[in-house]
């Protein structure tokens, strides 16, 4: 089965800014794929050029076997799109804003009714049908948005930072909402700065700047980590602690956690005695050094310093 | 184009626009409103000046001449002034607009068959009124010197007046401005309206990001543009018909020209106000810009451009090149037709046809810039 989307080589240039640099990815029917990195690496760009907003500058992409760039109107016929802002008409009922998009989508008569009914359903709205939209808690808005979102029967869905501002049980609730749709053969792909949405997407892609820096399941992208240990280091300065340790041969990679530092070594032991040797030194004696499981958080902080230090490489090569 | 999804997008604005009655009876009530504060303000009649009267004279005939001042009902006697009064001083403080002075002997020169002398004095410092007040006074002293000339022996008149001047003026013979005003006034009241209400009805929804949410549906650009024209037409159209019942109620300007001509040329009018609302709302990014950008753009024109208070002909060329865009230019004679001369379209062809183009233009620009792609 061929995939649902194809991206190859997708480049987006805004005057001198390129937004996304060389994307190649592709998603096949009834995953869950998260679209992660900081605001303006590029996720919302991919994700308008998925859905026939802009054209790419370059390279192709392909949803459902139609191309982005010849196909736009197919394409956007055929799938479905929750924004950023949950896009709803605050002046309207739950049913009419329904009943708007449904109309929009070109439903009509039992179908139109059908499909209100079900979003209804879907998006645990019964007995708020007359509600105006603007009176619903946060949660209960971006379930709606989902449901007008795919009104239509779309065999893919994105979704654009569908939890920002929501509260940690809608958005749970609203997790469900896309496992159940996923189940149905839906493909989902969703961009999120939350690692915890994240760690529920069947796979995912980390973009930086523009690039992808790395790509596949979670306990793929945790492989990174092979055949070397992640050590957590509660120490009373950790800043400080990370200047000293830098720069060290055995120490791989360092970062700062809150209070905590992350440092990567080979070996398990030997790294837990250098560290204590290096910091009681200075006074800055470690309570204690644990090896702990990477999170993604530590896969990602691991891929963008890698990423970042390709890029100075690059430039200092040209 | 699909009537559904027109359809669906016009009966979301209306809804819309019964859920906010503040902004609805802004739409239908601010226009009749507008009419009436305008109406009345905008009245370039002068009634009832305020004339002080030194008559030296006390004859018969002097008392006539002042007499005929007081019942054309444009002058009230606020004064009897003694030869010696100080007339400056009335003047400045504003207790008479104009004096009329009858030096001594007034009778009797015109018993004698010689010239009266009789002196009107004004207060210059607002122009415009001293012009009205000096035309009512010369056509007042004009009539009295008519009945006069009548009243005198047949054999005297040979020589005196040959030229039996009688004018008439037509569609308002009271010269009334507010016949003039009200056909003005609903040119730039729907131009207002319906640029202001377009143009923040389709930028709210860039704002909401409603906008974006539509343009990933399948909806055409011309079916989002229709569903967002139609209801604003209806709009537009019902508070035509309010103002023009106000204008009969209050101010007494009746529809004299066929309906259908009327609701034909206010129908491509409108077209071309809610195409500018939508070229605007294609420029501006918030509401509160587009608010501005749209009163300035579509009201500025309306008043100053059309002809609507300033005669076109007596604007220097450049800015007479200028009024050829503005569309309220061409509705403003066209309304003044129907409305005051009872004229059809079929006299106004030329006009009409401006409408029609500057109506396709538009529309075209606006339909080419929201449906243009993001780069």
């Amino acid at each position: 089965m061929p995939p649902v989307i194809e991206v190859e080589g997708l480049v987006k240039r805004f005057g001198a800014f390129t937004s996304v640099d060389d994307l190649t990815l592709s998603v096949s029917k009834g995953e869950v794929f998260g679209l992660l990195g900081s605001n303006g690496a590029g996720k919302t760009t991919t994700i308008r050029m998925l859905c026939g907003l802009l054209t790419p500058t370059s390279g192709s992409a392909r949803v459902l076997g139609m191309d982005v760039a010849r196909n736009p109107e197919g394409i956007k016929r055929r799938i479905g799109y929750m924004t950023q802002r949950f896009s709803l008409y605050d002046d309207l009922t739950v049913r009419q804003n329904l009943r708007f998009f449904g109309g929009v989508y070109g439903l009509r008569g039992h179908a139109l009714g059908e499909r209100t009914d079900w979003a209804v359903v879907t998006a645990g709205l019964e007995g708020k049908e007359d509600l105006l939209t603007r009176s619903l808690p946060g949660g209960w808005k971006q379930r709606l948005a989902l449901a007008c979102a795919v009104l239509h029967d779309p065999k893919v869905v994105f979704l654009d930072e569908p939890t920002g501002g929501v509260d940690p049980i809608s958005r749970r609730r609203f997790w469900t909402l896309i496992d159940a749709m996923a189940g149905e053969g839906i493909t989902l792909i969703v961009t999120t700065h939350y690692l915890d949405e994240a760690e529920r997407c069947d796979r995912i892609a980390l973009m930086h700047a523009g690039r992808l820096v790395a790509l596949g399941t979670v306990a793929e992208l945790k492989e990174v980590f092979a055949g070397r240990v992640l050590l957590e280091v509660a120490c009373p300065r950790a800043l400080e602690a990370q200047a000293q340790l830098e720069g060290q041969a055995w120490v791989l990679e360092s970062a700062v956690f809150g209070t905590r530092l992350h440092v990567v070594v080979a070996d398990a032991e030997e790294g837990r005695r250098r560290i204590e040797e290096a910091l009681s030194g200075s006074g800055n004696v470690p309570a204690e050094v644990e090896r702990i499981v990477p999170s993604l958080e530590d896969v990602f902080i691991h891929c963008i310093e890698a990423e970042e230090a390709a890029r100075a490489a690059r430039g200092v090569a040209s | 184009m699909s009537l559904r999804k027109v359809w669906a997008i016009a009966g979301k604005e209306l809804r819309q626009a019964s859920r906010d009655p503040l902004s609805l009876a802004m739409l239908l009530g601010v226009p009749t409103m507008m009419l009436v504060m305008y109406g009345y303000a905008i009245n370039f009649d002068v009634r009832h000046v305020r004339l002080a009267v030194r008559d030296l004279d006390k004859s018969a005939a002097s008392r006539d001449l002042v007499a005929s001042f007081v019942n054309s009902t444009y002058f009230d006697q606020v004064a009897d002034l003694a030869a010696n009064a100080d007339l400056e001083r009335l003047t400045e403080r504003r207790v008479a607009r104009a004096i009329l002075a009858i030096p001594e002997g007034y009778a009797r020169d015109l018993e004698a068959g010689r010239v009266a002398k009789v002196q009107l004095i004004l207060d210059g410092a607002d122009a415009n009124t001293a012009t009205t007040v000096l035309g009512y006074a010369s056509a007042l002293i004009g009539a009295a010197n008519a009945r006069m000339f009548l009243a005198s022996p047949a054999a005297e008149r040979v020589n005196r007046s040959p030229i039996d001047y009688q004018p008439r003026v037509w569609y308002n013979p009271e010269l009334r401005s507010t016949q003039f005003l009200v056909p003005g006034l609903v040119g730039f009241i729907l131009m207002l309206t319906a640029v202001v209400s377009t143009a923040l009805s389709v930028v709210r929804e860039k704002e909401r990001g409603t906008l974006e949410q539509l343009r990933v549906t399948s909806l055409r650009p011309s079916e989002l543009i229709a569903g967002k024209v139609l209801p604003y037409l209806g709009i537009s159209l019902t508070a035509t018909a309010i103002i023009l019942v106000a204008a009969r109620l209050l101010f007494g300007v009746s529809v004299r020209g066929p309906y259908l001509d009327l609701f034909v040329a206010t129908l491509i009018y409108l077209i071309g106000a809610l195409g500018f609302g939508l070229l605007v709302s294609s420029f501006a990014d918030t509401q509160a810009m587009a608010f501005q950008v749209a009163m300035v753009t579509s009201m500025l024109p309306a008043i100053f451009l059309s002809g609507f208070i300033f005669p076109i002909r007596s604007m220097p060329l450049a800015v007479q090149v200028l009024t050829y865009a503005v569309p309220a230019r061409y509705f403003n004679v066209i309304l003044r037709g129907v409305i005051l001369k009872g004229a059809g379209l079929a006299s106004y062809g030329r006009d009409v046809a401006f409408l029609v183009l500057y109506a396709t233009a538009v529309m075209g620009v606006a339909y080419a810039r929201l449906t243009r792609k993001e780069v």
